[in-house]
């Protein structure tokens, strides 16, 4: 590619990127009220939108070969540990990955 | 004002700065392996300010070129974001020309903190969210910036430091799980991710798990007479 073909393309990937997330904003401006049933999906999607960034976060661990996904599960477990005992946001996540990076990098 | 809002933001971004740093300065190394200038690398990371479009559109851009293809590739992979405005809508309202910038820079980082934070009264949580905003947007640049720059010379023996961000989910995930009556729209999104993701091709399961997000919304929690005030 030359340097105009570049620069379309990236345009593109800006266009999209923006496209997507200003489409609500767009659709459901702040001057008119916000119909009953987006009203309705923005009370609940904050929710099912964790839980999917979760998984998302996760979907490149190899599950069908060894170490089968345990490193994530355990630092998982080790997070939701820590954080029901300290409620700590910060120290959990830190717990958790510095058991992950022990994990992965064979340290033990 | 604007500096109370930033302290109480900060915080909570450290994960994001360190997530961000290792991502990014990988996308920058990335991009300067496949021989493509420094400044394609600002355009694209402030321009673009998406990691996994980012990263996904390396091969397109080393490929012939097919803007079309360009196009779907950052529908595809970002067609999550509308999700995010959505449950954003209510948040964002009456903050005035910032707005623009906080949905222009409306990551998953972003949106995670934002969407689950209850700044302190005394905080103003326009300048709470837009500084949150900010604060991940900066750290972005950064580390491109210096991934590129400096790439060659950082050592590169520290692998999974990037799961901070899958820590960072997950225990936003947890805060929001304390609240029983939240837990069924929680179990929702992770059973119709990870259901689309054993079964439809890498491509298209995020549209997938949305679709179904919605239906099963729908159908488990289906509308009752009164609406919760947001």
């Amino acid at each position: 590619m030359n340097n105009s073909q570049m620069l379309i393309s990236v345009s593109m990937l800006v266009l999209g990127t923006v496209f997507t997330r200003f489409l609500p904003f767009i659709a459901f401006p702040e001057h008119k009220p916000i119909p009953k049933v987006i009203t309705y999906l923005g009370q609940r999607l904050p929710y099912a939108t964790m839980g999917m960034l979760v998984v998302y976060a996760l979907k490149d661990t190899k599950i069908s070969e060894s170490p089968y996904g345990l490193f994530e599960l355990i630092s998982l477990i080790v997070i939701a540990i820590v954080h029901h005992v300290k409620s700590n946001t910060l120290l959990s996540i830190s717990a958790g990955v510095f058991v992950y990076l022990i994990l992965v990098n064979g340290w033990i | 004002m604007k500096f109370k809002a930033l302290k109480a933001a900060f915080p909570l971004t450290l994960p994001v700065l360190t997530g961000y740093l290792f991502l990014g300065i990988a996308y920058g190394l990335l991009m300067s392996n496949q021989g493509f200038s420094i400044l394609w690398t600002i355009l694209i990371s402030s321009a673009v300010f998406a990691g996994a479009l980012q990263f996904a559109s390396i091969t397109l851009l080393t490929s012939a070129f097919n803007p079309l293809a360009a196009l779907l590739l950052a529908l595809l992979v970002n067609i999550r974001h509308i999700f995010y405005g959505i449950a954003l809508l209510g948040k964002y309202r009456n903050i005035g020309a910032k707005k623009n910038f906080m949905i222009f820079s409306l990551a998953d980082e972003a949106f995670s903190i934002n969407v689950a934070a209850q700044p302190h009264p005394e905080v103003d949580a326009g300048w709470y969210y837009f500084f949150v905003n900010l604060l991940c947007y900066s750290y972005w640049q950064l580390a491109c910036f210096s991934g590129h720059l400096l790439g060659a010379w950082l050592p590169d023996n520290i692998i999974g430091l990037d799961f901070v961000l899958t820590a960072l989910f997950f225990v936003l995930f947890l805060n929001q799980w304390k609240k029983r009556e939240n837990r069924k729209n929680l179990l929702i999104g992770v059973f119709a991710t990870a259901l689309s993701l054993m079964f439809v091709p890498r491509t298209q399961f995020l549209l997938v798990a949305m679709i179904l997000i919605v239906v099963l919304i729908f159908v488990f929690d289906p509308i009752r007479g009164e609406s919760h005030e947001q």
